[in-house]
């Protein structure tokens, strides 16, 4: 066999492997689509039924009503929008501050935000717990937003590192023209770092999307739980019942939107995880 | 006219004004709690009442709790998805970096368990282990075996969620190693092949060493994501499991500080896990450094 057709032949294998292995990757979520849209009597079906005879849909019709589904998904846009607008504003004023600005104890107070990164929410959830409750805002979304406004240090560190590519002799001629420092910002560095921004942006909102920790702790009443909690009280509910399609159906709901914004920037998504994690 | 030290002057209040959200930030909501965390957790606060200073009993106790060995222990039992998915994930990366068709929607595919909502997926594989008529024990059955009630038995829950932690986790790391694969530069390989190097020969002289880094970063950042699991246990096993044996150390102190109101216990336990996570951040830097210095 030649060089070449050994290379065809293995790379044939590979590809077989790949494939069976994304199977396998992707079979429990078509599973739980498959789950959603069944009879009850095919879901105990032995061997499983894939693909039912008929699709019910019903179950997509119950979930708004069987469990505060619709104000799930309000409360959770609320955080993860509000949450990821004005942070995102603080955290790339901040980067650009710390990457193109000259003040003093600038490098201190830079390496004082990454240390903190050292420091995990489940040590300081039971203080921040307290001090929220005394403020009465416990069972409120703002125990979920407000930290966030102030900026996120991850994405503070990956834009810092975007902006320090930037050439200063940008900057430092706006500064003779005399630009104000808040235009500079504006209207220089924001469009250069736009790209970056968006991928950590949509980053973040995934991840305040499907949180589970914050929310668990602040919200008890059905009516202020984020999407996460409500399809977690589905599973609890309706599980005793056996009910899987109705749990499936509220389960694909609370994905949707995540894997929407996932499918139309993967790319951007894929390349700025990569980015990220390679260099850090 | 402008000064250059009037300049000077504004650009320094300007970045202050532009740096203090996340600075205050950290002082509020990170400095502050972890200060009263550490105080907590010498004192028999109950989240009510007074605190009472109680020097080093909460520590006392912990080390006589069975339950804290029990979670502490579980919580390491879970890393072996770790090296697991490395591997797994590696050997992925690599046959995503030949030339092959499809290997955008290979990587799509396998980066979906990812960005899923953990309590979703977390739901979907609680159906899955189901004893009659989970999908696992679907599929055992057809090569004839019977499988277990996998999140109901001591001795089989940690492996299920093992398996679960290696599949939610596993795009993440192969995409790591495919970028770290794809910064590697051919002509090593084609010096290699010249030299008449075999394929396991190029693996272990110059992929191995070439995602090193990546290697360590991942190690890093899974132990100390694994330290602090919680969610999967909290949904698939809300009591903790059958003899408590799949509570993660983030879910008993939650259970003690939310639950039972043992805020001081709580935040010791809550005091040990920083530590835990401080020394691994630690030599993560140290190895940073050191890196940094061999590597040009």
């Amino acid at each position: 066999m030649s060089h070449s057709q050994k290379t065809k032949v293995t790379n044939i294998i590979i590809f077989i492997v790949l494939a069976i292995g994304a199977i396998a990757m992707i079979a429990p979520l078509l599973w739980m689509l498959s789950t959603s849209v069944k009879e009850k009597q095919d879901v105990f079906a032995l061997p499983p039924v894939w693909i039912p005879e008929v699709f019910q849909f019903g179950k997509y019709k119950e979930i708004w009503e069987a469990g505060p589904l619709l104000s799930g998904i309000k409360n959770s846009v609320i955080v993860a929008v509000s949450v990821t607008v004005v942070g995102t504003f603080t955290s790339s004023v901040a980067a650009f501050a710390f990457a193109k600005l000259r003040f003093p104890h600038k490098n201190k107070l830079f390496l004082a935000l990454i240390a903190s990164m050292m420091i995990p929410y489940p040590t300081v959830m039971i203080p921040q717990f307290m001090m929220f409750s005394k403020l009465g805002w416990v069972d409120t979304l703002l125990p979920l937003i407000v930290p966030g406004l102030f900026g996120n240090v991850v994405m503070i560190f990956f834009l810092r590192q975007y902006l320090l590519s930037v050439p200063d002799a940008i900057i430092e001629a706006a500064k003779i023209d005399g630009s104000s420092y808040f235009r500079l910002y504006s209207s220089i560095t924001f469009p250069l770092i736009k790209p970056a921004v968006a991928a950590q942006l949509i980053l973040w909102f995934m991840g305040i999307w499907n949180d589970y920790l914050a929310p668990i702790i602040y919200l008890n009443s059905p009516e202020t739980q984020t999407l996460q909690l409500v399809i977690a009280n589905f599973n609890a509910t309706y599980a005793i019942q056996t009910d899987y399609p109705l749990i499936m159906a509220a389960s694909i709901i609370a994905l949707l939107p995540v894997l929407i914004i996932f499918l139309i920037f993967q790319k951007q998504i894929i390349e700025s995880v990569a980015i990220s994690g390679v260099k850090g | 006219m402008i000064t250059k030290s009037n300049l000077y002057r504004k650009e320094k209040i300007y970045g202050y004004l532009f740096i203090l959200p996340p600075i205050l930030g950290l002082l509020i909501f990170t400095l502050f709690p972890f200060v009263y965390s550490l105080y907590g957790s010498f004192t028999d606060w109950d989240g009510l009442g007074q605190m009472n200073f109680i020097g080093l009993d909460n520590f006392k106790d912990l080390f006589s709790d069975e339950l804290f060995y029990k979670s502490m222990y579980n919580t390491l039992f879970l890393m072996l998805g770790i090296p697991i998915g490395l591997v797994l994930a590696l050997l992925l990366a690599l046959g995503l970096n030949r030339k092959i068709p499809g290997t955008t929607t290979f990587r799509v595919i396998y980066y979906i368990p990812v960005i899923s909502s953990l309590a979703a997926v977390s739901i979907m594989w609680n159906w899955a282990y189901n004893g009659d008529y989970g999908l696992v024990n679907q599929f055992l059955e057809l090569f004839g075996i019977k499988g277990p009630n996998w999140l109901m038995d001591k001795d089989t829950v940690k492996p299920a969620l093992i398996l679960m932690t290696v599949w939610k986790g596993l795009g993440y790391t192969m995409l790591l190693y495919l970028a770290a694969l794809q910064s590697v530069s051919r002509s090593y390989y084609e010096a290699a092949e010249l030299d008449g190097a075999s394929g396991f020969q190029m693996f272990r002289n110059i992929t191995w060493p070439m995602v090193k880094p990546v290697t360590f970063f991942l190690v890093v950042t899974n132990i100390i994501g694994g330290s602090q699991i919680f969610t999967e246990m909290n949904i698939m096993t809300p009591t903790g499991g059958p003899e408590y044996s799949s509570a993660s150390i983030v879910f008993y102190i939650w259970d003690k500080a939310f639950k039972n109101l043992q805020m001081g216990y709580a935040s010791a336990m809550a005091m040990i896990l920083g530590i835990f996570i401080f020394i691994v951040t630690l030599i993560q830097f140290k190895m940073n450094e050191k890196s940094s210095f061999d590597g040009d």
